[in-house]
């Protein structure tokens, strides 16, 4: 059968099962715009191809299937640089097509023209620049089992318009032919007996779990293991869900703004179980201090993130999922020979220290609104599995710490590359992969006036996302290193306090808007944003400028050299 | 480069095979540059199968970073093997072309370099020849030391090809029947 490139490229996407694609149109990808009419497929027009990019992250954090977004060349392409390098940091499948002008006028800064496939090189797993329309289908293939497969992540397929446009005979390939694309994932067996021994003889064992467990669909495993294993768990930035809050065994997040428990833990701890999590910078903080008597077990699928940071003890090549059932098994065998650790005078110790030093805000003035108690009160009222999509900054980690994840894939937010704007589009995303999920988004002030246009693609796409401004009128987190550590000199952190309306915008965008700035109000107000599912809702909240984030591990600190926050000076 | 010669303990040589497609040269130099390392040679050809090209990197660099950017490089998906060869473990072999200002007075010299060097002459004008030399990148670097006194016009070198010395295990038995 003879099908033009265009034609075979989206059959191609209907063949690897996509049912939704982001995108906008353009000259140079016209030609896949036409097939795509025909196409059971949804398209969500967005209103800025960043757009695009977020959302179909959005889509891919919630569902853990690819998402996929179609632009047009030249400045189609660099504005999704962003989502791309996004996905590349937090392993995200991710597939963008890209047009591009004619093989012909390639390299004669044709109109619309750029170098998108050298431009997105570095932030994207492969990308390809299609030359003969018949390769279209091999390539689609591959380019969704590279996305999806070891570690996950951004790829990218650039079309020129005239192989767009070219007649080919219809194939769908039986094998991908990647000879250089072989992902470990079993891991060595005596390396997971050599682990499993390391357990058997830890007294301070922490798991440090990180997104590996979500990406590699590893929750239940997990839990399995740490029942087994008895250890406390942390859970990273990119692995909150992943095991559950209100879990007695969970001690919450780590790191620069994780809770004091979580960051001590890890210090103290004799054994690092690290299982797809990779040494960040803003979890180890200064790297020489952080946890100077652990051992490591380090388990990655991808092999070069062992020994990238931190030497392992034992280092285990795999998937997270294979090998925590394969660690279950082993560990189960050296506890039936050798007894199980006794971990109590361990727990004895983290307990203590919840107890101590738990996440505490001050309630004493109930004419500010605190954004933690904002971030409470959507938690309370909203159903337990609401998906809880988040900016970048100060509102990201009050998020991140005063939510109850007790679900997978009921976090959304970027953190590896801390792309400031990620909520809007992101929480679109999620909520088109999940209608019947409620999705909250948690925004700034700062971070939504980046991608705010995204929520008129919501309001014409009927995707009801709920959006909290916690709205200081600053850049919070810049204004607190401001504040913090260069003497309080504020330097272009001030947004306003009157413009832009938020309220008038929103409405003006399509979605039901409200702001509070009475704490009387939070609560109600709320409830409405929740009983309304027929367009998106977003609420202003008025927050106290003055609200830091703690705890706090200052850049160039060890994590032993917390700083706990006002609410524990004496 | 003339003052920098191979036996320089900082370089390591990858043979490195990879699919025979455009850009992957650049893929490949893309991430050594991004870490702020120079590739000190570099030679790329098709080899016995034409999907496939070889290339051997000489790459100037210390210790632990290389290493994270060899775990790196296998990363690329059209890198198929990488294989370190390190010192010893390689034959190794580079051609260099040379013109040398070469008339009446010196012309003798540089020919009998030449032939102690097993080179040859490839181009000759009035006052200037061209020398062809091929050999390990030690003894293409004393060839190159020693004519360039005469004066050089143009250098050309291709940069180390290698590959792994072959393992030969001494016969325990003759092998007078072949394994079928």
């Amino acid at each position: 059968m003879k099908i033009t490139g265009a034609q075979a490229l989206v059959k191609s996407l209907e063949m690897q099962d996509v049912d939704v694609v982001f995108g906008y149109p353009g000259g140079a990808i016209l030609p896949v715009y036409d097939p795509i009419i025909d196409s059971p497929i949804r398209h969500i027009l967005v209103r800025h191809e960043q757009g695009a990019g977020h959302m179909a992250e959005g889509y891919a954090h919630a569902t853990g299937k690819p998402g996929v977004a179609i632009v047009t060349s030249g400045p189609g392409a660099t504005n999704i640089v962003t989502p791309l390098a996004d996905a590349m940091m937090d392993s995200i499948p991710m597939i963008v097509i890209t047009g591009q002008v004619p093989l012909a006028v390639i390299g004669t800064d044709a109109f619309q023209e750029c170098d998108t496939v050298g431009i997105t090189m570095g932030v994207t797993k492969h990308n390809w620049l299609v030359t003969d329309a018949q390769d279209i289908p091999k390539i689609v293939k591959q380019a969704f089992h590279i996305a999806t497969t070891g570690r996950p992540g951004p790829v990218l397929i650039d079309l020129p318009k005239d192989v767009a446009n070219t007649e080919m005979e219809w194939e769908w390939p039986e094998d991908i032919s990647l000879p250089g694309y072989k992902p470990t994932t079993n891991g060595h067996p005596k390396q997971i007996k050599e682990a499993a021994k390391l357990i058997a003889n830890s007294t301070r064992p922490v798991i440090y779990a990180g997104g590996g467990i979500l990406k590699a669909r590893a929750a239940e495993a997990l839990k399995e293991f740490a029942q087994l294993t008895g250890a406390p768990v942390v859970t990273t930035l990119m692995a909150r869900g992943a095991f559950p809050d209100e879990h007695e065994q969970c001690l919450g997040m780590p790191g620069m703004h994780g809770n004091y428990t979580a960051i001590t833990s890890m210090q103290e701890s004799d054994l690092l179980i690290t299982l797809g999590a990779r040494f960040d910078d803003r979890v180890t903080g200064k790297k020489d201090g952080f946890a100077p008597n652990a051992k490591v077990i380090h388990v990655d699928v991808d092999p070069a993130e062992l020994g990238k940071v931190r030497n392992p003890d034992v280092p285990i090549v795999g998937d997270a999922r294979l090998i925590i059932e394969k660690l279950i098994g082993a560990t189960k065998k050296v506890f039936e020979k050798e007894g199980k650790p006794d971990l109590s005078k361990w727990w004895d110790q983290l307990n203590a220290w919840r107890k101590e030093f738990p996440l505490k805000y001050d309630k004493t003035d109930d004419t500010l609104l605190k954004p933690e108690y904002c971030i409470e009160q959507i938690r309370d009222a909203s159903p337990k599995d609401t998906i809880l999509v988040a900016g970048v900054g100060t509102h990201q980690m009050f998020a991140s710490q005063y939510w109850k994840f007790n679900y997978p894939y009921t976090w959304v937010n970027s953190g590896g590359l801390g792309t400031m704007g990620f909520c809007i589009p992101a929480a679109i995303g999620a909520k088109v992969a999940k209608p019947e999920s409620m999705v909250w988004g948690i925004d700034g002030d700062g971070c939504f006036q980046m991608t705010a246009q995204e929520l008129v693609t919501a309001a014409i796409e009927k995707i009801p996302v709920k959006i909290a401004i916690l709205n200081n009128s600053y850049l919070g987190m810049v204004r607190q290193w401001q504040e913090l550590f260069y003497e309080e000199r504020y330097s272009e952190v001030h947004l306003s306090e009157t413009i832009p309306d938020f309220v008038k915008w929103s409405e003006a965008m399509g979605c039901a808007a409200f702001r509070v700035d009475k704490v009387e109000d939070v609560i109600p107000t709320i409830e409405k944003a929740n009983s309304i599912n027929d367009r998106p809702v977003v609420v202003d909240f008025r927050i106290d400028p003055a609200e830091k984030v703690f705890p706090m591990v200052p850049v160039g600190r060890t994590n032993s050299q917390i700083e706990l926050g006002p609410m524990f000076d004496k | 480069m003339g003052q920098t010669s191979y036996s320089n303990s900082g370089h390591h040589i990858y043979s490195v095979l990879v699919e025979n497609k455009f850009g992957v040269l650049t893929r490949i130099a893309a991430l050594f540059a991004r870490r702020g390392f120079n590739i000190y040679s570099l030679a790329v050809s098709p080899t016995e199968d034409e999907n496939f090209s070889r290339m051997t990197i000489v790459v100037n660099a210390d210790g632990t970073p290389l290493e994270q950017v060899v775990k790196q490089l296998h990363k690329l998906i059209p890198v198929i093997k990488i294989t370190e060869i390190g010192n010893g473990e390689g034959i190794e072999r580079e051609l260099i072309l040379v013109t040398i200002e070469a008339d009446a007075n010196n012309r003798g010299m540089v020919t009998e370099l030449a032939a102690i060097f097993e080179g040859s002459i490839v181009d000759v004008g009035h006052d200037s020849l061209t020398l062809m030399m091929t050999g390990t990148p030690d003894q293409v670097d004393a060839f190159e030391d020693l004519v360039r006194p005469h004066g050089v016009v143009a250098i050309q070198r291709t940069g180390r090809i290698a590959l792994p010395k072959l393992v030969r295990e001494a016969p325990t038995k003759l092998r007078s029947v072949k394994a079928s």
